[in-house]
């Protein structure tokens, strides 16, 4: 009963920042653009309106570079293709003349088709190569621009389309500027609000473990690709109407470092810093008449100094909640009598995942020269405590990737009940409900604890990216239920009140307990845990033990590795020693207590 | 005509290839991919114009000195852009630190020197044709600059220790072995071949500061084929890209040549994300 109404309590919407002060910066931004044609003349309107333009642009490319963390440093590619794609459309003189604003549709799909293109090397290469190949993109796109004179006019150039009335105005133009960079602003802030803002920044900062969570990289950032690209060749429709005339010239690679470091500037994980910063890049110049030539050395120097004073950029600054100090002396105390509400998440026990064992057999691999794993036979029972322990390099480790699919067994069977478990396939692991902490816990630093833990229940989320982009009813439902659960799942590993707290900012073994309330979000069937105890205190590894014992009576299998022996053999129902790859015991803590070899190769007498 | 495609393949490819092998000498020193790799070609070329042509010195004395500053250009990318992102190489911060570097270079050059490609000196004055002197002296001093780094990280002693630094670099440091001098020291070898790449390839691609961005990616594609830091990858991967721009130059037309490069370059590497003769890298878990 007490707990009722503590869960109440917790989840009450006040505990979280109000939403009018997240919207409050915004809100003055565009009150004060929308003013610009009211206070001042046609001029400033058009910067205005360049200013709108690059938003709507950078609004979008934030999804890849500063949430994904993706360097794509040519993406003023996608703003000539969109220029020219509505500019040859509109203007009639290669097939009969669409309307503008078809045009500038049409120029949407090609760049959602070429963001795609030019983002695939993201998918399965490493940040460097996905830097050069937008880059190469860029410069490939301009040549292209100079070189197909019979449709881009080369060197000469051609018209930008002309929008109707009431558009065809300065004033009329930037409105409907300002009102596409608004909706492109509300739309990214509820993709990154949500769980596949939440996502992208997995993929970020924590790759091996979003792999873990279930995320697929490659699905998440193409649908990202698709979003960020139809924006920029809109962006780049309205910029040739902007410009009335283009010419490749107009699009130099300068263009795409401005958009690039407007976000860098700003701050990753930020829609407001790079926000502001869009709006500083475009002004700055104006100011600095002298200084246009030297425009992209300045915002190099800026780009160097943001990488080695500040890689925080203004978001950073103006953070003043992450300066708040934090209670000193707090410790870890878990509920595990809460954990039947988490794992069963109001459903009734037992009813969704069938029981079923976690077998090994004649599992091979090696490193080198090193047989790692040397034919190893396991069985992981569900619904109890398995202890895998063993000297250093015995395989425990990689046993545990084994399963969770990091690592490729040369020969061997990893099977799920009778279904095979495909091997090097980590992302699928999450649907079959088998969940893992690492050895080094791998939680998104830059993401509050509350984002972190709220990363393990994506997989249960209903609502497609379209439905997160316009916020519609699925995706607020999905928000409000990961964020419950969230909530219990927190509150049973006995961190609560650090809800909005960075999570860089915790003590090493709050964050093994995130780990294990991101792993709890996902009702696991089976629950890996590689050495959770390690680094912790005497106390909290009693308090651990604790938990874990308890997560096994809900019917979770769990898999222990560890090298605390006392806590093995105290909570452990089953208790496997490995030694070079294989089996030296298996048995009862009690058994294994007393056998021969594993006290002389292991324990020690 | 296939002689000429092939004299002009061959030529374009070594410049690219010296530039991967640019690319791959700060890789094998820092792990980290350098963008003035690009710029240091470009710097060969608009230097040794500027030397010869416009200060007028003897041809030799602008050759060493243009292989000199870009040695000093190799050495501040080091200090500046390099060294400070090191200790996080995980989060890939060198990438904007060298972009922001390049950029510098690019935007000086294009404001002091000029923005229009300026001509490049006669340097030996031999052949005409298919053999003329801008055909065959950068895959000359492509032959050179290979020979030259097998025999140096084979036969001596300071090439046996950049051997060891990019082999294991932890490991290397444990021996004693001086890692930020041979650090230094290898980015400014890698600013003479990106120097000597522009330099030799000077004729054929003038004196013009947009080469940099051309080069960076033009001379990235071939270690991205060849793997990271192997240089005879790079190699032949230089002048198998070479050949095929010109021969895609010939039969597509210009217009599409350099996209026919950047389409072969994607497809490639999500077949063999490691390159064709790259190794897979270490386990990440």
């Amino acid at each position: 009963m007490r707990d009722a109404v503590a869960e109440a309590r917790a989840d009450d919407p006040a505990r979280t920042p109000a939403p009018w002060a997240l919207i409050l910066p915004f809100l003055v931004v565009f009150g004060l653009a929308a003013a610009v044609p009211q206070l001042s003349n046609d001029y400033w309107v058009l910067i205005a309106t360049r200013a709108a333009i690059y938003w709507l642009l950078v609004a979008a490319l934030n999804l890849i570079v500063g949430f994904a963390g993706q360097l794509a440093i040519g993406y003023v590619a996608l703003l000539t293709l969109g220029a020219y794609t509505t500019s040859v459309l509109a203007g009639g003189a290669v097939l009969p003349p669409l309307p503008a604003f078809a045009a500038l549709a049409l120029a949407g799909v090609a760049g959602a088709l070429f963001g795609v293109v030019v983002g695939l090397p993201a998918l399965r290469l490493r940040t460097f190569y996905f830097a050069m190949s937008t880059l190469g993109f860029a410069t490939i796109v301009t040549q292209v621009a100079l070189a197909w004179q019979s449709v881009t006019g080369g060197g000469i150039g051609l018209p930008g389309p002309e929008l109707p009335a009431p558009f065809n105005t300065p004033a009329g133009f930037f409105y409907l500027c300002l009102a596409l960079a608004g909706a492109c602003t509300w739309m990214t802030a509820n993709i990154a609000h949500g769980r596949f803002g939440r996502a992208l920044i997995a993929v970020r900062d924590a790759d091996v473990a979003a792999e873990a969570i279930g995320i697929s990289k490659a699905r998440l950032l193409v649908a990202v690709f698709l979003f960020s690209g139809a924006v920029a060749a809109i962006a780049g429709g309205l910029f040739a109407t902007l410009q009335t005339y283009i010419t490749p010239d107009a699009f130099t690679f300068d263009l795409s470092i401005l958009f690039f470091i407007s976000i860098l500037i700003g701050g990753r994980g930020s829609i407001i810093g790079p926000m502001l910063g869009t709006i500083i890049l475009t002004l700055l110049p104006e100011f600095a008449a002298p200084l246009a030539a030297w425009s992209t050395f300045l915002y190099a120097v800026l780009l160097l100094l943001i990488v080695l004073v500040a890689p925080g950029g203004i978001a950073a600054l103006i953070d003043f909640r992450s300066r708040r100090p934090l209670t000193v002396n707090r410790a870890v105390v878990p509920r595990p009598a809460l954990l039947g509400q988490v794992l069963s998440d109001g459903q009734p026990p037992g009813s969704q995942r069938p029981a079923r064992p976690i077998s090994l057999r004649q599992v091979v691999l090696s490193f080198g020269g090193v047989r790692a794993l040397d034919g190893l036979d396991l069985d992981i029972a569900p619904g109890a405590v398995h202890g895998l322990i063993g000297p250093n390099g015995s395989g425990k480790t990689t046993a545990l990737n084994v399963i969770s699919g990091y690592y490729r067994p040369e020969a061997g069977s990893v099977t799920f009940g009778d279904q095979p478990l495909g091997a090097a396939s980590p992302v699928t692991r999450a649907a079959h409900g088998i969940a893992r902490t690492f050895q080094t816990p791998r939680i998104v630093g830059e993401a509050t604890v509350m984002q972190n833990v709220m990363m393990g229940g994506t997989i249960w989320g209903t609502a497609t990216f379209v439905e997160s982009l316009l916020s519609l009813r699925r995706h607020r439902d999905d928000e409000r239920r990961l964020r419950a659960a969230a909530r219990r799942a927190l509150r049973t590993v006995g961190l609560d009140g650090l809800d909005d707290v960075r999570a860089d900012r915790l003590q090493h073994s709050e964050l093994r307990f995130i780990e294990i309330a991101r792993a709890l979000m996902l009702r696991p069937a089976f629950l890996l845990l590689d050495e959770p105890a390690a680094g912790l205190s005497a106390d909290e590894i009693a308090r651990l033990g604790g938990l874990i014992r308890e997560i096994g009576r809900h019917g979770t299998g769990v898999l222990l590795v560890e090298h605390h022996a006392d806590m093995i053999f105290d909570i452990c129902d089953q208790v496997t020693v490995l030694n070079l790859g294989r089996v030296l015991a298996q048995g009862t803590p009690a058994e294994i207590r007393v056998h021969k070899e594993v006290v002389s190769a292991y324990l020690g007498g | 005509m296939l002689s000429s495609i092939l004299a002009a393949g061959l030529a374009v490819g070594a410049v690219y290839a010296l530039v991967g092998v640019t690319y791959n000498t700060m890789y094998s020193a820092s792990r980290v991919m350098s963008f003035t790799a690009g710029q240091l070609g470009m710097l060969g070329g608009v230097l040794g114009s500027l030397f010869v042509l416009r200060l007028g010195l003897p041809l030799i004395v602008g050759f060493i000195l243009t292989l000199a500053c870009c040695a000093m250009v190799g050495i501040v990318t080091e200090i500046v852009a390099v060294r400070p992102v090191l200790k996080s190489l995980d989060q890939h911060l060198y990438v904007l630190s060298t972009l922001a570097l390049a950029l510098m270079i690019q935007q000086v050059t294009a404001i002091e020197w000029s923005t229009e490609p300026q001509p490049f000196p006669r340097v030996l004055g031999i052949g005409s044709g298919t053999s003329d002197e801008k055909f065959w002296l950068p895959v000359a001093a492509c032959a050179a600059t290979i020979v030259g780094l097998e025999l140096l990280y084979r036969r001596t002693l300071i090439g046996r220790a950049f051997l060891a630094i990019a082999e294991d670099n932890f490991a290397a440091r444990a021996l004693g072995l001086p890692e930020r001098g041979l650090r230094i020291a290898s980015f400014a070898l890698a600013g003479i071949v990106g120097g000597l790449a522009g330099f030799s390839g000077g004729e054929l691609l003038l004196a013009f500061f947009a080469n940099g961005p051309l080069l960076n990616f033009y001379g990235f594609v071939p270690v991205a084929l060849g793997g990271l830091g192997n240089n005879r990858g790079a190699l032949i991967g230089g002048f198998a890209l070479g050949v095929f721009q010109q021969a895609a130059n010939f039969i597509v037309g210009g217009i599409f040549s350099s996209v026919a490069v950047f389409v072969l370059f994607i497809i490639v590497l999500l077949a063999a994300p490691q390159g064709l003769l790259g190794t897979t890298p270490a386990r990440r878990v």
